[in-house]
């Protein structure tokens, strides 16, 4: 499992061992000043950096 | 006054580890430690019914020996029940808590258990239970017994039972009103200067601490996998048909997103405190990306999403609570054939 969460310290406080770090809490996946098409291109780089970090043995 | 008393195959004079296998048993009156705890409680109190358990059996089976151990406690006709004290051992410490949670929960008598800070079984139940801190030496088994039985008078009388340090148990984290002489500002400075002069203060918020959880070896290769997303962030479908609360949540739901390329604003809500929900209502993708997850399917990049999403809401929950819902979605994760989960938090 990969945590993706703007709120970095409490993850790591309970030991979530998988982590990458949000775009805001209140839109930990999203950014409402960029267009759609911007806005997903964040998403998907979110979310392949997600991808690496379940592939990765590293924890982060 | 009638008391059930569950104890180990050590402290039963069966054996030692090997006669942990010992299936649970019922022997009529008290046995080893049970004899103390008779002594100390005084008046009328009797030990009618001692039950046995090895501890490699006991946690191996223990829905099976939970349930025997409540349906005894019953047919006992139980006023009190105690379990251990456990000390160090950690078996007999978590199959003692399971016991007591469920003697409380079904029977709506006191439970009493004791245990070192440190034995499993604390961590699961002190937020449950009143866990007298017993140390580590069985030594003190007398003065543990004492704590135990002053613990257990208190509750069947009705009386308040006092702080953790003052009454001898584990802290549970429970939040109690209190008056108090001085303003926060003033205690603040006074333990600032305790402590810079190296005298004793006591916290009024304890750091909760966490164990480490072990690293889940790497995914292989994720374009073989299949990924689910899980979130933590209250998004459900609008109406919010499980009635997930949005704080101290104590379910979760599973919503499907079968034949969607993106999640629509006004086919979901959130049910959470807390934060600012409208970005995400506005668009439910910035939570449970789906959009971008989609794309990545069809290009191969993952092997498979999961047409499903779990959802509950993270907010002010007790980690007794957060545990349980987490083992139930690691069933459903497992059932799914799922490989990759992806949780994203508020």
């Amino acid at each position: 499992m990969v945590q993706i969460t703007s709120a970095l310290p409490i993850a790591k406080m309970i030991g979530s061992n998988r982590t990458v770090l949000g775009h805001g809490i209140v839109h930990v996946a999203g950014d409402p000043n960029l267009s759609p098409e911007e806005e997903k291109n964040l998403r998907r780089k979110l979310v392949k950096q997600a991808m690496a970090a379940l592939e990765s043995e590293e924890k982060e | 006054m009638r008391i059930v008393h569950y104890i180990n195959q050590f402290f039963a004079g069966v054996g030692g580890e090997e006669a942990a296998g010992a299936p649970l048993e019922e022997k009529e009156g008290a046995v080893g430690p049970g004899r103390l705890l008779e002594e100390l409680m005084g008046g009328d109190a009797q030990v009618v019914s001692t039950l046995v358990c090895g501890d490699n059996h006991a946690v191996e089976n223990q829905d099976a020996v939970v349930a025997a151990v409540v349906e005894k406690v019953r047919a006992a006709k139980a006023d009190l029940f105690v379990a251990g004290p456990c000390f160090e051992a950690g078996r007999y410490g978590m199959i003692s808590g399971a016991a007591c949670v469920a003697v409380e929960a079904e029977l709506g008598i006191p439970a009493m258990t004791g245990m070192h800070v440190e034995n499993p079984g604390v961590d699961l139940y002190r937020e449950g239970l009143y866990i007298v801190d017993s140390g580590k030496s069985a030594a003190e088994m007398k003065g543990v017994m004492g704590k135990i039985v002053a613990i257990a008078q208190k509750r069947l009388k009705g009386e308040p039972i006092g702080k953790p340090g003052e009454a001898g148990y584990l802290a549970r984290g429970l939040i109690l009103d209190a008056f108090v002489e001085k303003k926060a500002g003033h205690r603040l400075v006074d333990m600032l200067m305790a402590k810079v002069a190296g005298e004793p203060f006591e916290t009024e918020m304890p750091v909760s601490s966490f164990q480490a959880t072990p690293m889940p070896a790497a995914i292989k290769d994720i374009s073989k996998s299949k990924v689910m997303i899980i979130t933590d962030g209250g998004l459900v479908p609008r109406g919010n048909p499980d009635k997930i609360v949005g704080m101290a949540a104590t379910t979760w739901g599973t919503y499907s997103i079968e034949g969607r390329d993106h999640l629509k604003g006004k086919d979901y809500e959130i049910s959470h405190g807390g934060y600012d929900q409208r970005f995400v209502e506005q668009d439910p993708d910035r939570l449970v990306p789906l959009d971008a997850l989609r794309e990545l399917e069809r290009e191969g990049a993952i092997g498979e999403l999961h047409n499903e999403f779990i959802s509950t809401s993270g907010l002010a929950n007790p980690l007794s609570n957060t545990r349980r819902m987490g083992k139930e979605m690691v069933e459903k994760v497992r059932a799914e054939g799922v490989n990759a989960v992806i949780l994203t938090s508020t």
